[in-house]
């Protein structure tokens, strides 16, 4: 799956993007970046972060966030400007992405319900990876649009909890990012 | 005095040989290494106030020569003064104060020069770590009230990090765009002991600022600028912070060129007011011939400025019809606030240069008929002589104030710093700045009670040279109290206050505004100034008559010792031209019967 499923208009004027940030893993640089955006009144969708590098103490910040084009340019050029940021990738501009998240969703319910439910999950290859009489934890990874699509069928079939890890986005092809 | 549990190791300290100051490479307390880390940075002056969670540092800066440290009375005071010391020499400033309520009150300083784009590196003394988020006495969180105000900041919780971070600290607040830097030194890692490290081995894993110029796009801007039929120079601070090599370079690109040339607040004194390429200052109280050669021209060449609202006005109808070049050292000012067909993300003097290589390297000429009709169109509206004003007998008007201080003073080595209001845009007005470095004043974030302080540390890096804060009797009072800092160090400062009894600039807003309802803007029961200088053991003056001003000016002039100049002005004049909030470059106001009807969108914005 590509990016166009996130590069949504949100309307006429806002799109979504989503952008990683390789920063150096230092004591407040999550502070940096999440008080760059609120600073500056920008955006966050979902927001994921986790070193990815011990040895280089690099960590891997991926945010979702949504804007017009120039205020998106501006971000990227703010995230730049940080001192502890090695790089900045917009996957959506650069369409060369390739994006996923991993939902756990909670379903409770009992007869027609609960098995309607278990047949959603298969038909979108989540797995259940907790299970009661009367519940389901289903583990689910895809695009966000994917999930929010799911979540969205077990609404009505007993959708008690969910929990995201927001989006982790990565390069086609051979090269790092 | 604060508690902590240090005192072991405080005692082990002292035992400790302290020969080691001096040395490139050695083993030292954390204490040592702030000092010796300021010797290798070349640091001579630093401007501070003591504390508990300092006092080591306190300690070794006591037992070693070289390093003046000036005694402010209020940490605000410290962050300006070192302001005006690093803006009038191009050097860092230095500040040292304590943790919790020294590091509070430094958070303005950083935020205004932040905004401005001022180089400083801030100590500030924090407990210590084992106390760090336990509400300790005086413990603030530092590092994250001041992120935000800052280029960068550091918490530095071993000793072993701490020579590192320092000279990180200095090359990232003066390079690439210059601003302050924090150091954040917990009361224990300045009593322990590590090995210290030179500057020379210090090299950031990520910050490496872009300095040089795309020659592409240089040669682009060159071929634009022989093109163009009406072109602008719009300079900015950029141009002052890249060094004074970069507003040569400017003068000599207008030798080759002969365009005009208009700055921001910001800016001023990178071409000289002298010369007839200048248009004056630019934007809400610029110049009718700057702001209408900014909205008609066909090419603006935007160096080193941001596009700042103060300068753009309504950004809708923001020159509309001219193409674009933006010379920058930050990236992100780039397309932030106007779109541009040109950008170059560059050192200023490194682009100027280059533009002045290629210009020359291919004989580029401009085009002599169509700049011969764009000057006869600028020569037109300046006989709008927008800075005029009706000079009186009896009453001293502000404008004639600043155009005699700036008559009795120019033959003269002359520094000007101001406070915030009215006097600051009617000195950016009138005092013709001829060199760069010579006015210091707080753009950005418009800071009431920077000019004393910032007067101070200009003094202090000058100690030969007048230097006047030109004042507004409500901002001076802010900071009045460095004063006392004046005395003590004897630095002859000439404060020069526009007393119109009102916060003047709020006052004509409320004119303009709000229907004249003059709500709080009155300065009541002001202080006697010419017995508070008495007060503080500084000569006080003060001129009624437009009659007195002279001999009152050339006293304040020829006294060796700080003054306070209290000049009675008129209360209820208004600063002009100006560019009504939400209007545009070619709407301008010159007079209170100008009409200026303000939108009701021009009076949401400020
Ligand atoms: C710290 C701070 N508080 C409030 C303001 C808002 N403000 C801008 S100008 C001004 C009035 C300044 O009065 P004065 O110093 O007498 O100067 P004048 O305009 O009369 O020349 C005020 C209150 C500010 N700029 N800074
Ligand atoms: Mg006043």
């Amino acid at each position: 799956m590509t990016m166009h499923d996130t590069k949504i208009k949100l309307s006429d004027e806002t799109e979504r993007h989503t952008l990683t940030v390789l920063v150096d893993n230092e004591a407040g640089v999550l502070a940096r970046v999440v008080g760059l955006f609120s600073g500056r009144g920008y955006n966050i969708e979902s927001l994921t972060v986790a070193e990815v590098d011990p040895m280089a103490r690099t960590s891997r910040i991926t945010i979702v966030t949504s804007g017009t084009p120039d205020v998106i340019e501006q971000i990227e050029a703010q995230l730049r400007r940080l001192v502890p940021t090695h790089k900045v990738t917009n996957w959506t501009s650069a369409d060369t992405g390739i994006e996923r998240e991993m939902a756990l969703v909670k379903v409770s319910g009992t007869g027609e319900k609960r098995v309607e439910a278990l047949r959603m999950a298969d038909a979108f290859r989540a797995r259940p990876v907790d299970t009661t009489h009367s519940s389901f934890v289903f583990e689910i990874t895809g695009s966000p649009h994917k999930i929010d699509s799911f979540v969205d069928l077990m609404r009505p079939l007993g959708l008690v909890d969910v929990s995201r890890t927001g989006v982790a986005a990565i390069s086609r092809g051979p090269e790092a990012m | 005095m604060d508690k902590d549990d240090t005192l072991q190791q405080a005692l082990a300290a002292q035992a400790a040989p302290d020969a080691m100051l001096g040395a490139m490479n050695g083993t030292m307390t954390g204490a040592q290494m702030v000092i010796q880390a300021l010797r290798d940075q070349g640091v001579t002056h630093i401007f501070g106030y003591p504390g508990g969670a300092v006092l080591p540092i306190y300690d070794a800066l006591f037992q070693v020569e070289g390093i003046t440290h000036v005694l402010v009375r209020h940490e605000q005071g410290a962050v300006h003064a070192a302001e005006g010391y690093a803006r009038s020499t191009g050097k860092p400033g230095v500040v040292l104060v304590t943790s919790g309520p020294g590091a509070t009150n430094a958070v303005t300083g950083l935020t205004d020069a932040l905004m401005d784009s001022i180089p400083l590196v801030v100590l500030t003394g924090q407990v210590p770590s084992h106390l760090i988020g336990t509400d300790a006495f005086q413990e603030c969180d530092t590092v994250g009230i001041t992120r935000p105000c800052t280029k960068h900041n550091w918490l530095v919780k071993h000793v072993g990090d701490l020579s590192r971070v320092l000279h990180e600290a200095f090359q990232i607040a003066t390079t690439g765009r210059p601003g302050p830097v924090v150091v954040d030194i917990p009361k224990d890692v300045q009593f322990q002991t590590g090995s210290y490290i030179g500057p020379q081995a210090v090299h950031h894993r990520t910050y490496k600022p872009k300095t040089d110029p795309d020659l592409g796009a240089i040669v682009r801007a060159v071929e634009m600028m022989a093109a163009a039929k009406k072109p602008v120079f719009y300079t900015g601070g950029g141009i002052i912070n890249s060094g004074p090599e970069a507003s040569a370079l400017l003068r000599e690109l207008v030798d080759l060129t002969g365009f005009p040339v208009t700055s921001t607040l910001m800016g001023l004194g990178a071409f000289p007011a002298a010369r007839p390429e200048w248009l004056g200052m630019l934007g809400m109280h610029g110049t009718w011939e700057a702001n209408h050669a900014m909205h008609d021209c066909d090419l603006m060449i935007c160096l080193g400025a941001r596009f700042d609202d103060r300068v753009t006005g309504l950004v809708k109808k923001f020159s509309p019809d001219s193409k674009k070049i933006h010379l920058d050292i930050d990236a992100s000012q780039i397309n932030k606030i106007v779109r541009v067909d040109l950008p170059i993300v560059a050192d200023a003097t490194k682009a100027l240069r280059e533009m002045v290589r290629f210009w020359k390297a291919q004989k580029h000429k401009v085009d002599a008929p169509a700049l011969k009709e764009w000057w006869q169109q600028i020569d037109h509206w300046r006989t709008k002589k927008s800075l005029g004003y009706r000079n009186s007998e009896t009453i001293i008007k502000p404008q004639y104030a600043i155009d005699r201080l700036y008559a009795l003073t120019k033959h003269r080595d002359v520094y000007v710093t101001t406070e915030v209001g009215q006097h600051q845009m009617w000195a950016a007005q009138r005092f013709h700045f001829q060199e760069p470095n010579r006015w210091m004043t707080s753009g950005g974030l418009g800071t009431m009670g920077y000019g004393l302080p910032a007067a101070l540390g200009v003094q202090m890096a000058h100690p030969d040279a007048l230097v006047i804060d030109i004042a507004g009797e409500a901002s001076i009072q802010m900071c009045m109290q460095e004063m006392s800092t004046a005395l003590q160090y004897d630095l002859p400062v000439k404060i020069f206050i526009l007393n119109n009894e009102y916060m003047g600039m709020v006052r004509q807003w409320q004119e303009l505004l709000h229907g004249k309802r003059y709500s709080h803007s009155y300065s009541e029961a002001l202080p006697d100034f010419v017995k508070l200088a008495d007060a503080f053991g500084c000569v006080g003056l003060r001129a009624d008559k437009p009659s007195e001003l002279d001999d009152k000016i050339q006293e304040m002039i020829s006294v060796r010792r700080p003054v306070l100049f209290d000049c009675r002005v008129d209360p209820t004049e208004n600063c002009y031209p100006m560019i009504p909030s939400g209007a545009a470059h070619n709407d301008m106001i010159l007079s209170p019967d100008d009409g200026g009807e303000i939108s009701d969108a021009g009076k949401m914005l400020v």
